[in-house]
């Protein structure tokens, strides 16, 4: 068999330019805020709708497979459940007498703004990452429904992630128990700021997120159940949307900060339909600056 | 240019199905890796220059939809595919035991840059952990997918050549 000849560049000078190619955007996606937008539009007209279609297949095929979840289970569950229910009722009302409480108080401290107030989309999830290493996922809205990079997604109980990526219909959220996602949060009754961290292994093994640096203040104690918030110190995050339960504290070996383990209240195995906050924090803190100057708080250090 | 439309479609597919049904077949939460085995079955079967060219797309798409920085996944697929491309000497269509090796070897180089490139740079040491827990079962998963995929693209890439061949 011969080779056909043909006018071409050898292999090994092709490569070459690629690769400065590739080196190149690197180089340029790392320094400046450059997407490749015209990439985006073609790839998005192409993909987006098939993988739409087929991610109904596959969601069809993953929930035949729990079908098979045994009777018993499903029994155990359901009295689980409804003592939850039980316990749910109490505290709901306790917490709407809190609620009267609060928006008084709100009232008080002018502080009129929470995350019930924000404008959002209802996006539905079409793809996650290939891979095993990052949790990624994609939405079926993009630019042309108003998204843009660093927005934040929550779901009906709590923060999902954040916009990472936008093309004319889709978008990309990296989520909170991604490896690399950092958010600077708080405990919400005391207000003590920590870090709260994805962490692959965590996640692989216990289905958990970590939290690290919370400084506490002296005589505090935090209760294993404590719920954590992102903090008004965040700068992509908005104040205050939960991100998950306490279950585990430790002091570090510095003696002054705590550090352990978190439960996502979000179920990120089942995510199907996300809600995308289009207020944007940047946003939101340039307009309030000159009030917010003041009301800095200080810390400890 | 039918052999360059096929590639071109076989591409999409593998990338809408790594995104879309491969998460429902996830095995412990571990995915195979179809796209590696395209770009490193094209390399030693057609060449460095295919494999390189069905690299760069490969990483492409998937730069652009969930990369971030652009380029990097576009250029680790492309070299696997360029390096794959010096085994076509050896390759014989008849043999198994090779492609299966190559693919096994481009994953966990995969796998091992991945690593390098985004979790060892942000100070999470625990190579081991990762090894055992990630790299190695997408490599066995990936091989086990590869086994029917691959039979796939070399059938496919046969009957090609042999039309091409009746042409000349």
């Amino acid at each position: 068999m011969k080779r056909k000849k043909k006018i071409s560049l050898p292999a090994h000078y092709l490569l070459m330019i690629l690769t400065v190619l590739c080196v190149g955007g690197i180089v340029v996606s790392m320094t400046t805020n450059f997407t490749a937008v015209p990439l985006n539009y073609v790839t998005g007209y192409l993909f987006v709708p098939i993988q739409k279609a087929i991610n109904q297949v596959g969601q069809a095929i993953t929930s035949q497979t729990d079908h098979f979840a045994s009777l018993k289970e499903v029994q155990e569950k359901n009295a689980e459940l409804k003592k939850q229910v039980d316990e749910l009722t109490v505290e709901n009302s306790a917490l709407a007498q809190e609620k009267y409480e609060l928006r008084r108080l709100r009232k008080l401290y002018d502080l009129d703004e929470s995350y019930a107030d924000y404008d959002k989309i209802a996006a539905r999830v079409i793809g996650n990452d290939a891979g095993n290493w990052f949790n990624h996922f994609m939405i079926d809205k993009g630019t042309e429904d108003g998204i843009s990079v660093d927005m934040n997604v929550i779901s009906d109980s709590g923060l999902v992630g954040i916009v990472i990526e936008t093309g004319k219909n889709w978008a990309t959220v990296r989520s909170i128990i991604d490896d690399a996602s950092n958010i600077s949060s708080m405990m919400l009754d005391s207000s003590d700021r920590c870090i709260v961290s994805g962490n692959l292994k965590l996640m692989n093994e216990e289905g958990m997120i970590e939290f690290s640096e919370l400084k506490l203040q002296e005589g505090k104690k935090i209760e294993i159940g404590e719920k954590v918030v992102t903090s008004h110190i965040s700068d992509k995050y908005l104040q205050g949307i939960l991100i998950g339960y306490v279950t585990e504290i430790g002091e570090d070996e510095n003696k002054l900060t705590y550090s352990g383990t978190i439960t996502p209240v979000v179920d990120f195995e089942h995510l199907q339909e996300v809600l995308v906050i289009t207020d944007l924090k940047q946003n939101k803190e340039t307009k309030e600056e000159e009030e917010d100057d003041t009301s800095d708080k200080g810390g400890n250090g | 240019m039918k052999r360059k439309l096929f590639v071109g479609l076989l591409v999409a597919v593998c990338f809408i199905l790594q995104n879309t049904i491969m998460n429902s077949l996830a095995l412990a939460s571990i995915e195979p890796n179809l796209l590696i085995i395209i770009t490193a079955s094209y390399g030693f079967m057609r060449g460095r220059k295919s494999g390189m060219w069905v690299g760069f797309f490969s990483g492409l798409l998937l730069d652009v939809f969930y990369g971030g920085t652009l380029g990097a996944y576009t250029a680790l697929y492309m070299y696997i595919g360029y390096f794959n491309g010096f085994f076509r000497k050896v390759f014989y269509p008849e043999e198994v035991r090779l492609p299966m090796v190559l693919i096994a070897l481009s994953d966990l180089i995969y796998s091992l840059a991945v690593y390098l490139g985004s979790f060892l740079l942000r100070g999470k040491f625990e190579f081991f952990y990762y090894f055992i827990r990630i790299i190695l079962p997408e490599m066995i998963y990936t091989l086990v997918v590869s086994i029917p995929l691959y039979w796939l693209v070399l059938h496919v890439n046969t009957s090609f050549e042999k039309s091409e061949n009746r042409r000349r």
